[in-house]
């Protein structure tokens, strides 16, 4: 499948399109409106509260496209999107077929967040409804069109398999045949749903759409993109962010076969070539000489100096209950966590292929945030947004990384000096090197215990504000809604909390969201902690949690279960121990219990993984349970091997032999367990992840007693060399 | 001019003969399945079989080649171990973003290709060089395992 796109049309035009009408291939196209709970809070606030959003295309011949304006990064989406649609449609599955979207934020914004974007988990939650709306309004209308043409009640049709059939009279009318006449009439404002009962689709593990083209190698990605005439470059920037070139000897690059350009700009150097060794071979032939900067001084002990005196400031309240001064006043329990800066490393490196003419600029590129691709372009080549044409593709991982736009922003400064087409792919060096960072958080917390529960709890979140930079109008007052996520959420019940927000920008590092964003680092600190209180309390892990979840009883639903399923209680052998997490963010209660066994090294082997998920409706649960296995194993490979360290103002890290990535001989057995639910779908790209690290934390604890308070895990302190 | 044979079909390509394979085939070539993922055999995105045996091609100097078979993604699913992987694959949908999943279906392919019924320990060994960021290792190992009931 190749997810690519056209869009020339200006935003304003494309949106006429919208009205049902008979598209230029001849068939039915039909938008639909999506609630945009935040929409004001945006730039691009001056939208209409109602603007159309997505399509169904129905050809004449029967065909369906359904547009995607999510994009497929491993999640899923096209199929659970497709599934949703299909399902309130009435289609034959295995003939839909998906297309994605152009950038356009009028008609494709993401009512969680305001515009076109794909992140946090959000996709089916927000467009669960207007796509069951969307497709319920089409098969509406079809129907009409079948009725009409019979002169029959269109309560006396019924629809499926992408056909309408008069029951009295035996006659049948495929879409493809109906879509002229269903074109011209007007979709009903209120369309009638399915009842959870009739759905076919939705609930089942339908195969996933993108997966036959991913195992032939014939699925493109965006480095697979070939225009005709392409060239190949690769680039360095300055190793000290915000440093400068200060000078470029080029005669070494000249004399590789293939090399045709030596590109300086003022932070960058790039070499076009022949094919991408070329290109590589040339720009390790330069002799580069920067100009460091402000920052060649920085490093990760600076850094952490910094963000540790900042905890002692007084933050921003995310949330005030009863009287934390008075609650804490005598007994209390105090414990201080941080965890470090992540670089995200999705296997397709960073890369983008560009085409500036004087008069129109083309894209190739996965992206997760395609407006904002189209808008860095038209900035810096100064033309229209209607000029700028991005072609989407599927992304080889995202994870974060590529909400951002600043590779774009090179390769297009980089592409204005190239004559034709050039692709531009960063080395692994450079992706890991030149990348935009999961934040380095502190956090200072405090607890009371009586009677075995926890009466009063403060959490101090101190770090980067990803929000301030992404999306500046939802950073108000001071408060980053992301960095508290999950803390604002403490499930247990206990009368007094305090949670507040220290804003610390780390010096020269960029930051961005990465997996699971604010909770992944949170929920470690959260559950962490409240195992150190169960401990101290001397009380039983799961039940300490079940004693304080009444007011949770989804969440007290799954910690029960996973405690049964995973056979919490059973006796272990020597340094093998099992922790539990419990979290409810992203609109999905998940309980996991992992199991991990430690040498006398400090070594780890986690054995075994036991989830047990309430996300609602399951709308695919095969893709569910991938996503939890998958991002568990995200979590993990952080929480035992990852961190980016700063020396010098430059990432210490450079490739997967230093940045280590777990493997399948390190991967667990992992079990998920879905909790049957009629509740509105959660989120689940990012649950998994957040799991991880406090469950195996808390593993390491049970299995040598030794508590963590740090990511990534100390070897050492596990073994007993060192405190922790 | 170095000549290759590649799915069958001999390539003359204009390259030096330090260049990687990967590059030959992703951009001389087009044969954008192979992937570049870390550029020194750390990942495994770039596997291809080289007289069937599974080779990182992103540090192969297509110089060294010579007249050996090269088989890549593309015509795997002409073998009957790479049929039977990617029919695994398939059913018990493995594949999340899919970046790496063509180096993943090579290394596998292999490996039933010298031990047609792996045990653990030979998955480990066989797949271990081959990095998923999306975590598809469970689903891997039990492909491996249907695939090797299959044969």
């Amino acid at each position: 499948m190749n997810a690519s796109c056209n869009s020339l049309d200006a935003a304003g035009s494309r949106r006429e399109f919208l009205k049902v009408s008979v598209a230029a291939g001849g068939g039915l196209l039909l938008g639909f409106a999506l609630p945009r709970a935040h929409a004001a809070e945006h730039a691009e606030s001056a939208l209409p509260p109602f603007a159309p959003d997505a399509f169904i295309r129905i050809d004449r011949n029967g065909a369906v496209t359904l547009i995607m304006s999510q994009v497929e990064m491993g999640q899923g989406i096209y199929t659970s999107i497709s599934q949703i649609l299909a399902d309130e449609l009435d289609v034959d599955f295995s003939r839909v077929v998906v297309e994605a979207a152009p950038p356009n934020d009028a008609l494709y914004t993401n009512g969680a967040l305001g515009f076109q974007v794909t992140g946090g988990s959000t996709s089916i939650r927000v467009f669960w409804m207007p796509m069951r709306k969307a497709g319920a309004s089409a098969r509406a209308m079809l129907v009409e069109a079948a009725a009409a043409t019979w002169r029959v009640d269109p309560g006396s049709c019924r629809t499926a398999n992408s056909e309408v059939i008069h029951e009295p009279s035996g006659r049948r009318l495929s879409y493809g045949a109906l879509v002229d006449r269903a074109a011209r009439s007007t979709p009903p404002k209120d369309p009638t749903l399915k009842a959870r009962k009739d759905f076919q689709l939705i609930g089942t593990p339908a195969r996933r759409l993108d997966s036959p083209d991913k195992v032939n190698g014939r699925a493109i990605f965006g480095i697979d993109a070939m225009p005709a005439g392409v060239k190949f470059a690769t680039l360095r920037a300055s190793p000290v962010f915000g440093g400068k070139v200060a000078h470029v000897d080029e005669a070494g690059a000249r004399d590789v076969p293939g090399v045709r350009q030596v590109i300086v700009l003022d932070d960058l150097v790039a070499v076009v070539g022949d094919h991408m060794w070329a290109a590589k071979k040339g720009l390790d032939a330069l002799q580069i000489s920067w100009d460091e900067g402000l920052n060649a001084a920085v490093s990760s002990e600076q850094l952490f100096n910094e963000i540790r005196a900042a905890s002692d400031r007084d933050g921003v309240v995310a949330k005030s209950v009863g009287d934390i001064g008075k609650a804490l006043s005598s007994n209390k329990i105090e414990a201080t966590y941080h965890v470090p800066f992540l670089a995200h490393a999705p296997m397709e490196p960073m890369n983008c292929t560009v085409h500036v003419r004087p008069d129109a600029c083309e894209i190739w590129v996965g992206n997760q945030v395609i407006t904002r691709t189209q808008a860095v372009a038209a900035k810096i080549t100064g033309l229209p947004l209607g000029k700028v044409l991005v072609h989407n593709h599927l992304i080889g991982g995202g994870f974060g990384r590529r909400l951002e736009v600043d590779g774009i922003a090179k390769a297009v400064r980089i592409a204005q000096k190239v004559d034709g087409p050039v692709k531009i792919v960063w080395t692994r060096e450079e992706d890991i090197q030149q990348a935009m960072y999961r934040p380095l958080y502190f956090d200072r917390l405090a607890a009371v215990l009586a009677d075995g529960k926890i009466t009063a709890w403060r959490h101090r979140i101190v770090g980067s504000s990803i929000l301030a930079r992404f999306a500046p109008p939802a950073f108000v007052n001071g408060m980053d809604s992301d960095a508290v996520d999950g803390a604002i959420d403490f499930p247990y019940d206990v009368p007094n909390i305090h949670v507040d927000y220290v804003r610390q920008e780390p010096t020269a590092i960029p930051t961005c969201f990465w997996r699971g964003v604010g909770p992944t680092h949170n929920i470690f600190v959260i559950e962490s902690f409240v195992d150190e209180l169960a401990h101290r309390a001397g009380k039983d892990p799961v039940q300490f949690r079940l004693d304080q979840l009444q007011g949770a009883p989804r969440l007290r639903a799954c910690l029960e279960l996973v405690a049964k399923k995973a056979g919490w209680g059973q006796t272990l052998p020597a340094r093998v121990g099992r922790g539990v997490a419990a979290q409810s963010v992203f609109g999905s209660y998940l309980a996991t219990i992992a199991e991990a066994e430690v040498d006398r090294n400090g070594e780890v082997k986690v054995r075994r993984v036991v989830c047990a998920v309430d996300c609602g409706i399951a709308v695919n649960p095969d893709t569910i349970a991938a996503q939890i296995e998958g991002g568990l194993i995200f979590g993990f490979t952080a929480a035992l091997h990852s961190q980016i360290t700063i020396a010098k103002g430059r990432v210490q890290q450079n490739n997967f032999n230093d940045y280590r990535m777990m493997r399948i001989n390190e991967a667990p057995s992992i079990e998920v367990h879905l909790i049957q639910s009629g509740e509105a779908p959660g989120g689940i790209g990012e649950p998994g992840t957040v799991a991880a690290a406090p469950s195996l934390a808390n593993a390491l604890f049970a299995a040598t007693g030794v508590r963590l308070r740090q990511l990534p895990i100390d070897r050492d302190a596990l073994a007993g060399k060192k405190p922790a | 001019m170095t000549n290759l044979r590649i799915n069958g079909q001999v390539h003359s390509v204009e390259a030096t003969n330090d260049t990687p394979l990967l590059w030959v085939l992703r951009d001389l070539l087009g044969l954008t399945g192979t992937k570049f993922g870390c550029g020194i055999a750390q990942c495994g995105a770039c596997t291809v079989h080289i007289d069937g045996n599974a080779v990182r091609s992103c540090l192969l100097p297509i110089g060294s080649i010579q007249d050996r078979a090269i088989t890549t993604i593309e015509a795997i699913g002409d073998t009957p171990e790479g049929a039977r992987v990617q029919k695994a694959w398939l059913d018990l949908e493995v594949v999340q973003c899919g970046y790496c999943q063509s180096g993943q279906v090579m290394a596998a392919a292999a490996l039933l290709k010298s031990t047609p019924h792996p045990d653990d320990a030979d998955i480990d060994a066989a797949m271990a060089g081959n990095i998923c960021r999306c975590g598809t290792y469970v689903r891997i190992r039990a492909a491996i395992k249907q695939a090797a009931g299959a044969s």
